[in-house]
C-alpha cells in the first residue's frame, strides 16, 4: 500500500520549469504566499547560465522551526519541465508527490508507484481559456500557484495580496492573474481535493523578518558603510550588486548639488580594481564586485594594493569554478586564491557572511577595515547567499557609528611638525599613517609605488629594508586577527571531543545537521568562522578537540589549508566534509558525510 | 639613484612665480634615466609648464605606469603625491583618484609598451570616458627597460638597433585618441621644448581628457639610421600644424597681429588658447577633418605637431555622472550614510 509523506509546516517543494518561460516571478509568488502565513521559507533558485530555453529549478524549503538552508531530497516536485522528467521524478521521497500537467498522455512507466501522483491539465484549461500563446504561457504559471494554493491549504486571499503587490504600477496586469489563480485553485479544489498530504497551516513564526538577497543587502552596506566610488564589470552572479547599489544610491545619496556617489561599468575586471585603488588611494571609499574569474584577473593590482597599503573592498560573490566553471552554481572555492591574491608574498582579509543580513554588516564593516588596514579586504559571498531572496532579521544600524578613516595625518598634524613617514610603524601596530594627495602645500607628499621602498617612502632595494617592510606588513596582518569578526562557538548540549568548524552559506544546512546529528547521538561543539586571518580561538578550538570536522563547498579542502596555514595543529584531526556540486549543501548531506565519517551508517536520502 | 633628492639651496636671485616658488619647487629627485633622454626633456617641460602657470604643486597628482616613462613622475614636481601603479593600467587607476577628489588636477604620464600595447585598452576606455586629465605618452617606439624590443607604436619597416625591420602596423595614438572622444589631442616632440611647454599648459587648463603623444627618441636603443623615432628622422619629418601660445585668463588678450592666420580658442578655465596657422588644410576644432588631415600626413611619412584638436566646451566624466561638486573624499558621515530611520523604511518594503 502507498504510503503518503503526512507532513504540517516542515516539507520541501521543487519546482521544474523552463527558464525564460515567466515561472520566476510565479514561484516567488508561491514562496512568498506561505511566508506570508507566518511559516518561514528557504527559497532558491537553481539555474542554468543562459537566458531561454534551458531547465530552471526553484526549490521551496517549508520549514515551521525555522530551517532556511536546504534539507536535501523534495517531497513534492511541480513537473513543468519534460527535459528533465525523468530526473525530476525520480528525486522525489518514496511517499511525496508528483503535480504534473497531464494534458498529454503519459505512459505509465514515467511515473513511480511509490509516489501520489496528481494531474491537472493545465494547457488544456488554458488553452481553452486564452488565444494569445503568451498568455497561455504566463498564465499557465499563475494557474499552478493557484493549484497549490489550493492542494497545500496556502490562503487565496494571501496569493491574491502578492499579486497586487507585484504588479502594482502596471495595474492591467493584475485582475487577469488573479482570475488565472482562481481557475487553478477551483480546478484543484473540485477534482483534486485531498490529494496532498503537505500542509501549510498559519502560523507566528516569521516575525518580522524581512526577504532580501546577499547582493541587494552587500550594495545596502557599501551605501551605509560610506562608499561613494563603485567600479564593476559585469559578471554572474555578482552583477546585482552594481546594480543594487546603483537603485539604492539613486534614492539614498543624491546630495543638493549632484551625487554623492559615482559608479563606473569598467571595461574589464583589471580596470574595475584599479579604480577602486585610484580613489582608496584618494582618499574616497571604494568597493568593486566580482566573482572568482574577476578575482583572477585582479591578481597583480591586489598585490598592488597589497604592497602599497591602499584602502580597497572586493565582494567575491563566488561560483563554481575553475575558469569559466558553472557559472550559475554556487561554491566557496575562492578562499585560497582570494587569500593569497598576487604574486609573491601576501596575505588578504577575508569575511564570510552566512546570510544577507551578515552581507549588509560585512560590507559596511569591510570598508572601515579597508581604510584601518590600509589593504584589500574580500567580502566573501556566494552565489547562494547572493541571488536567493533569505529571511533575515531586519537590517540594523547604530546611528552613533561613525566611518572609521584609519591612520590619516592631516594639514594640521603636518602643520604642527608630525613626523610623516608613510611606512613607519608608530604605533607597534603594524600600521603606518598616511596622507591623502592635495593635503598640504610644502609637507606630506610621497610616491606610491609597487617597488620596494624605505619607511619613508623612498625607493630602495636593500635587502634588509625591504625585508623590515615585510615583517611590518605581517604585523599589520596580526593586528588584523583583532579587528575582524570573531568566531561563534555552539557547545553541544554534552561535553564531547568532537567538533565541527563550518562558515558562510554552509550555516543554515549546518544548523538543521547539528540536530539531526545531536538526535543520532553525535555531539559536536560547533565553530563558525567570520572572517580570515583567523582569531586565535579558532586554532584553540581545534587544539580542544580531538576530532573536528571541517565544512565546505569546494573540493580541496581550502578552508582546512588555511587552518593548518594558520596553526600548528595536527593535520589527521581536521576531516574534511566537501560539497561542491554547484548546489548548495543540504544538512542531509552533512548528516549522512558525518555520520559516515563517524562509523555510523545513515540511510537519509540526499539528491541533487 | 632616485632617492637622492636635489639640494633645496639655490641661487638667490632664481627668479620666483606668484606664488614665490622658484624652479627648483617644481623639480622632483635626480634623474636615473640615460644621459640625453628625450623623456628627461619632457619633464623639464613639465616643470617649466607647471611654474609657468604658477601651479601649487600640492593640486596636482602625477600617476604612471611601468617603463622608462612612468619612471619620471620621480623626477618632477616632488611635493606632489605621485603613484606608480602597475603595467598599462595607470588609467584606470587614475580615474579612480579622480572621482575621489575632483579638484586636483591629475596628470598621467605613460609611454608606448604601457598605453599602445599592453594598456591600449585602459588608455581608449579612459578617453572614452572623459575623464579630466593631462594623458602624456612619451613616446619612443621601443621597450627600453628590457633593452630594445619594438612596441606597438613602432613603424611597419622601422629598423632595430640590431637592424630588424619591424612587420607590424603601428598603432598611432593621437588618430585612436580622437576615436575615442578625447576633447583635446596634441603631438610634439621632446627636442622642441617651446612648443611642448605650451601644450602643457594648455592641456592642464582643459577640461576633459587631453592627450599628448609626445615623441621621445630613445638614445640607447632608437636613435639609429632606419628608425623613425631617432632625433634625426623626427626633426627631418615634424609637421607643426601650427603655433600655439598659452595665455591664462588674466593675462590681457591683445588684438591679433595676423588676422586670418591666428585664432583665439577659449578654455573652459578662462584660459586662451592663440594657434598661429602653419598648416593651410587644418582646422583643429573639426574633429573629422583633423582626423583626415592626420592620415594624410601620416601617408606622407610626416609627423604633424601642434595643438591638433581641442573642443573648448567638453564636458569630463564628473559632468556626465552627474557627481556632486565637492570632492567626493571629503564627504562627511551624514552625507553618505542614509540612518537608521531610512533602514526601517527598506525594512518595511521587504516583508
Amino acid at each position: 500500500m502507498l504510503s503518503r509523506v503526512e507532513k504540517i509546516n516542515d516539507f520541501v517543494v521543487r519546482l521544474a520549469n523552463v527558464n525564460g518561460s515567466g515561472s520566476a516571478s510565479a514561484n516567488r509568488i508561491f514562496a512568498r504566499s506561505i511566508i506570508r502565513m507566518g511559516v518561514p521559507v528557504g527559497s532558491r533558485n537553481i539555474f542554468p547560465s543562459n537566458i531561454q530555453g534551458l531547465p530552471t529549478w526553484y526549490e521551496v524549503r517549508v520549514s515551521g522551526a525555522g530551517h532556511l538552508g536546504r534539507r536535501g531530497g523534495y517531497d513534492m516536485m511541480v513537473a513543468m519541465n519534460p527535459q528533465t522528467w525523468d530526473k525530476d521524478v525520480a528525486g522525489i521521497d518514496a511517499g511525496g508527490y508528483l503535480f504534473y500537467d497531464s494534458t498529454k498522455p503519459m505512459p505509465s512507466s514515467k511515473f513511480r508507484e511509490d509516489i501520489t501522483v496528481i494531474g491537472m491539465p493545465l494547457t488544456e484549461i488554458c488553452n481553452k481559456q486564452y488565444s494569445d500563446p503568451r498568455q497561455r504561457q504566463l498564465f499557465k504559471n499563475i494557474m499552478y500557484v493557484g493549484a497549490l494554493d489550493a492542494l497545500l491549504g496556502i490562503e487565496t486571499d494571501v496569493t491574491e495580496v502578492l499579486i497586487k503587490e507585484l504588479y502594482k504600477g502596471k495595474d492591467k496586469l493584475i485582475a487577469p492573474n488573479i482570475e488565472a489563480l482562481h481557475i487553478g485553485r477551483d480546478y484543484a479544489e473540485k477534482n483534486l481535493k485531498g490529494a496532498v498530504g503537505l500542509k501549510v497551516k498559519r502560523a507566528s513564526a516569521v516575525g518580522d523578518r524581512i526577504l532580501i538577497e546577499g547582493n541587494a543587502a552587500a550594495a545596502l552596506g557599501c551605501v551605509y558603510g560610506g562608499a561613494t566610488v563603485a567600479a564593476w564589470y559585469p559578471i554572474t552572479p555578482s552583477t546585482s550588486v552594481a546594480e543594487a547599489f546603483a537603485s539604492y544610491c539613486k534614492k539614498l545619496r543624491v546630495g543638493e548639488d549632484g551625487n554623492n556617489y559615482a559608479i563606473v561599468q569598467a571595461e574589464d575586471e583589471l580596470a574595475a580594481i584599479g579604480v577602486v585603488i585610484g580613489a582608496g588611494w584618494n582618499g574616497a571609499r571604494a568597493f568593486t564586485a566580482t566573482s572568482g574569474p574577476g578575482i583572477s584577473l585582479m591578481q597583480e593590482f591586489i598585490g598592488l594594493a597589497y604592497f602599497a597599503e591602499i584602502p580597497a573592498v572586493l565582494i567575491d560573490v563566488q561560483r563554481g569554478g575553475p575558469s569559466t566553471g558553472m557559472p550559475t552554481r554556487t561554491q566557496q572555492s575562492d578562499l585560497l586564491s582570494a587569500a593569497f591574491a598576487s604574486h609573491g608574498d601576501t596575505r588578504h582579509v577575508l569575511l564570510f557572511p552566512a546570510d544577507p543580513k551578515e552581507a549588509f554588516e560585512m560590507s559596511s564593516l569591510a570598508l572601515d577595515l579597508a581604510d584601518r588596514l590600509q589593504t584589500p579586504i574580500f567580502v566573501m559571498t556566494d552565489l547562494d547567499i547572493g541571488m536567493n531572496e533569505w529571511l533575515v532579521e531586519p537590517l540594523q544600524w547604530d546611528d552613533n557609528k561613525k566611518m572609521d578613516r584609519g591612520k590619516v595625518m592631516t594639514h594640521a598634524d603636518l602643520e604642527a611638525g608630525k613626523d610623516f613617514g608613510r611606512y613607519l610603524d608608530v604605533d607597534g601596530d603594524g600600521i603606518p599613517f598616511r596622507t591623502y594627495p592635495g593635503t598640504h602645500p610644502t609637507k606630506g607628499a610621497y610616491f606610491t609605488r609597487g617597488t620596494s621602498r624605505d619607511r619613508y617612502a623612498r625607493y630602495t632595494e636593500e635587502g634588509p629594508v625591504y625585508v623590515d617592510n615585510m615583517e611590518r606588513l605581517l604585523k599589520k596582518f596580526e593586528t588584523a586577527k583583532s579587528l575582524v569578526p570573531g568566531p561563534i562557538r555552539q557547545d553541544a548540549p554534552k561535553t564531547t571531543k568532537y567538533g565541527v568548524i563550518y562558515f558562510g552559506s554552509s550555516t543554515a544546512a549546518m544548523d538543521e545537521a547539528i540536530l539531526t546529528l545531536n538526535e543520532k547521538n553525535i555531539l559536536l561543539d560547533r565553530l563558525r568562522i567570520r572572517a580570515y586571518p583567523f582569531n586565535d580561538t579558532v586554532i584553540d578550538f581545534i587544539k580542544h578537540h580531538d576530532r573536528v570536522y571541517v565544512v565546505e563547498q569546494n573540493r580541496d579542502a581550502q578552508l582546512k589549508t588555511l587552518l593548518l596555514d594558520t596553526g600548528k595543529v595536527d593535520p589527521q584531526k581536521l576531516i574534511s566534509v566537501l560539497h561542491y556540486d554547484g548546489n548548495p549543501v543540504t544538512a542531509r548531506f552533512i548528516v549522512n558525510d558525518i555520520s559516515l565519517k563517524s562509523g555510523l551508517e545513515t540511510s537519509l536520502k540526499e539528491s541533487v | 639613484m632616485t632617492y637622492i633628492t636635489k639640494p633645496k639651496l639655490h641661487h638667490p636671485k632664481l627668479p620666483v612665480n606668484a606664488l614665490g616658488f622658484t624652479h627648483r619647487d617644481y623639480e622632483g629627485s635626480v634623474s636615473t634615466l640615460c644621459a640625453g633622454c628625450g623623456h628627461d626633456s619632457i619633464s623639464a617641460a613639465i616643470i617649466q609648464a607647471c611654474f609657468e602657470i604658477d601651479l601649487p604643486p600640492h593640486r596636482l597628482a602625477k600617476l604612471s605606469g611601468i617603463g622608462c616613462s612612468s619612471k619620471t613622475p620621480t623626477y618632477f614636481l616632488g611635493q606632489s603625491h605621485g603613484f606608480n601603479t602597475v603595467h598599462g593600467r595607470m588609467p584606470s587607476v587614475l580615474t579612480g583618484a579622480n572621482l575621489a577628489n575632483r579638484d586636483l588636477i591629475y596628470m598621467g604620464v605613460s609611454g608606448d609598451g604601457d598605453s599602445a600595447s599592453i594598456g591600449l585598452g585602459q588608455f581608449a576606455h579612459c578617453i572614452r570616458r572623459g575623464v579630466n586629465m593631462v594623458y602624456i605618452v612619451e613616446n619612443n617606439g621601443v621597450y627600453g627597460l628590457t633593452k630594445g624590443q619594438f612596441s606597438a607604436t613602432a613603424d611597419k619597416g622601422s629598423k632595430s638597433k640590431k637592424g630588424v625591420a619591424n612587420p607590424d602596423s603601428p598603432m598611432d595614438l593621437v588618430s585612436l585618441a580622437l576615436i575615442a572622444g578625447a576633447s583635446f589631442v596634441g603631438r610634439s616632440f621632446s627636442g622642441d621644448k617651446r612648443q611642448l611647454v605650451e601644450l602643457i599648459k594648455a592641456a592642464i587648463g582643459h577640461q576633459g581628457s587631453a592627450f599628448l603623444d609626445v615623441i621621445s627618441p630613445c638614445i640607447a636603443f632608437n636613435n639609429h639610421a632606419g628608425s623613425t623615432k631617432s632625433f634625426d628622422y623626427v626633426r627631418e619629418h615634424n609637421e607643426a600644424a601650427n603655433a600655439l601660445e598659452f595665455l591664462e585668463g588674466r593675462q590681457e588678450i591683445t588684438i591679433d597681429h595676423d588676422p586670418g592666420t591666428t585664432v583665439n580658442v577659449t578654455q573652459h578655465d578662462g584660459s586662451v588658447l592663440r594657434l598661429r596657422k602653419l598648416a593651410e588644410d587644418h582646422d583643429p576644432t573639426d574633429r573629422t577633418s583633423v582626423m583626415n588631415f592626420i592620415q594624410r600626413h601620416n601617408a606622407r611619412g610626416e609627423i604633424v605637431t601642434g595643438l591638433l584638436y581641442v573642443e573648448p566646451d567638453s564636458e569630463d566624466l564628473h559632468h556626465r555622472l552627474g557627481v556632486t561638486k565637492r570632492p567626493l573624499n571629503s564627504l562627511s558621515d551624514a552625507e553618505l550614510c542614509p540612518g537608521s530611520g531610512a533602514l526601517q523604511k527598506i525594512n518595511e518594503g521587504l516583508r
